[in-house]
């Protein structure tokens, strides 16, 4: 079973529509939501959800206030300055590290476990997909991502699924290093902007830390073609491959508008493209691909003029 | 006053908002608070005047006073520490630098130490590009999980004088707190569509947890029925929309060869006189 994990760095480049058309693709998968805070597939998948388990995570102080000394010894230990004589004064500075509750001299303060979120499994037009929902403002993403994963495991392992494909987030924080870490590989899927390009190079150095291979995809080409030249060059340099190419147009947001990925639209260019890094990522992956999907499109693709 | 902006969503046009304010207010500081992937650099090309570097506190264990008793591992909430025989080994990525640890020991063999997670820069932008606009960034060693502390030293650093534009990171989660807390106003950044929307009701709940007035800038507007459904919205959440900026491809390819093109400057200058309305009262 193989993860394959599509990231970028920066927002906005693309990744859940190219998901959602791996996952159009794809024959046996399962899929996963890693942007745990800002979760986005479901709404391209068709999403029903079947399953919601709660998700806890960290902790927070309960007060007994009546007990309290009003000693002040709580408030000069914080280091979060979240508390002040027995009362959170700060409940999003409360890393819930319960120094104030192993130190308080009359014990007034307990630690309960601290509800972060939900996670979710659902069904979709192609397939099974975990998911989650972390709580607002709230820390811990990091395990709740982790969560999803593990769960997305067991359910490829039980459908007997050779692949997940994981949608993540963006950035390269505690939650993008939480899907990263033992991905079989890093989709990076790029814009050609300097923005989105210095952000590729972050998200690099990352993978490199964690010795994940990437390969990459230029999403919205056509916005600068000196860009993508030069994108082509340096990650020629760096021997990245790049697995996909795809034009800026407009039907990927047009497709989003109608729920649906871009390979259910009429656009035959952009399935090309799409057709052509799922054919690509599948080789590096060594799964199967499902030559049939040609067929499913029920379009005259100029890519596979020669078949059948 | 502090603006910040935030949208839930990744690439709605933070980053371009916060540098066509910027550009309409050369007076305003920027603080680019998207430590994890900063760009407002990329535009500005500021000088850089002053780089700081920033760190968190991590405990360090004496093995000669250490006794191996545990009661340092006993106390840590987050699993950061295994205590085998005398040897205390520190898992880095889940401490918080709480410094339980320190007070639990009874051996006084834990000590603090520091451990860089990465650097604020102060710069200035040079005149070609807008005269004095103060640049404030700052960038996460890569590896570093948590963007929080960072953002919070930031913010520390950088006195509260005049118009100071937050540029925030994407999430809803604890990396926006830290750069949404203390605004005076948030602008909420989103596009008329399924995924815009979404995140922005996970933004604006954030945003009102915290206390902060918000109001909505519509992005890469098309007078469409996505406009509209955002429109719904935010009259049904009472939630002003204080501008639109119309979706232009000409714009997107300046900006993504690192220009920012004038068409919007008047939409800049209408939204900070929509906040000089807002914010003189407070």
């Amino acid at each position: 079973m193989k993860e394959l994990v599509v990231l970028s760095g920066k927002g906005g480049t693309g990744k859940t529509s190219i998901s959602a058309a791996l996952a159009f693709l794809a024959p046996d998968k399962v899929l996963a939501d890693c942007d745990v805070d800002a979760a986005n597939l479901h709404l391209l998948v068709g999403a029903l959800q079947r399953e919601s388990h709660e998700f806890f995570a960290g902790f927070a102080p309960d007060f007994k206030t009546e007990e309290c000394l009003h000693c002040g010894k709580c408030t000069t230990l914080c280091r979060f300055k979240a508390i002040e004589d027995g009362v959170i004064t700060s409940p999003f500075a409360c890393e819930g590290c319960g120094v104030c509750a192993f130190n308080c001299p009359a014990h007034a303060i307990s630690m309960r476990d601290k509800k972060a979120g939900l996670w979710l499994v659902s069904d979709t037009r192609f397939g099974t997909m975990v998911h989650a929902e972390l709580g607002l403002a709230v820390e811990n993403s990091g395990k709740l991502v982790s969560k999803v994963r593990q769960e997305a495991k067991k359910l490829a392992e039980k459908q007997q699924a050779p692949l997940i494909i994981t949608d993540g987030p963006p950035g390269i924080g505690c939650p993008v290093i939480a899907t990263v870490t033992g991905a079989d590989l890093v989709l990076a899927v790029v814009e050609p902007s300097l923005s989105a390009m210095h952000d590729l190079e972050r998200l690099r150095s990352l993978c490199g830390h964690f010795k994940t291979p990437v390969a990459v995809c230029i999403n919205k080409a056509t916005l600068s073609t000196a860009n993508t030249r030069s994108l082509k060059d340096l990650l020629a340099t760096n021997q990245v491959p790049v697995v996909g190419e795809i034009a800026y147009d407009g039907v990927f947001r047009s497709a989003v508008r109608s729920g649906r990925t871009v390979m259910e639209t009429d656009n035959t260019a952009v399935q090309e493209s799409i057709l052509e890094l799922w054919f690509n990522l599948s080789a590096l992956l060594g799964v199967n691909r499902d030559e049939s999907i040609v067929h499913k499109l029920d379009r005259k693709l100029r890519l596979f003029a020669g078949w059948a | 006053m502090i603006v910040s902006i935030a949208s839930g969503k990744g690439g709605t046009g933070k980053t371009t908002l916060a540098l066509l304010l910027a550009a309409v207010r050369p007076d305003a500081t920027l603080v680019d608070c998207d430590v994890e992937e900063p760009n407002c650099h990329l535009f500005l090309k500021p000088f850089r005047i002053v780089e700081q570097q920033v760190s968190v506190m991590r405990p360090s264990f004496n093995a000669e006073l250490c006794d191996g008793c545990g009661k340092c591992a006993n106390v840590c909430l987050y699993n950061a520490l295994a205590v085998t025989g005398k040897q205390v080994l520190l898992f880095d990525e889940l401490c918080h630098g709480c410094g339980g640890c320190i007070l639990a020991c009874p051996h006084g063999a834990v000590a603090e130490t520091v451990k860089p997670i990465g650097a604020v820069c102060t710069g200035v932008v040079t005149e070609k590009n807008g005269t004095g606009t103060k640049l404030i960034d700052g960038l996460l060693n890569v590896g570093a999980p948590t963007a929080s502390p960072l953002i919070k030293a930031m913010k520390e650093d950088f006195l509260a004088e005049g118009n100071i534009i937050v540029d925030c990171p994407p999430g809803t989660a604890c990396s926006l707190v830290a750069a949404v807390a203390g605004s005076d106003y948030c602008l909420l950044v989103t596009e008329p569509t399924p995924f815009g929307l979404h995140d922005l009701g996970l933004a604006a709940g954030v945003v009102k947890i915290l206390g902060i007035p918000a109001g909505v800038v519509i992005n890469k507007s098309d007078g469409g029925a996505g406009d509209a459904t955002v429109a719904d919205w935010c009259a049904r959440e009472k939630i002003p929309v204080l501008a639109r900026i119309p979706h232009s491809e000409a714009f997107a390819r300046e900006y993504a060869e690192g220009r920012i093109s004038p068409e919007f400057l008047t939409i800049a200058g209408e939204i900070w006189s929509k906040l000089g309305q807002g914010g003189d009262d407070r």
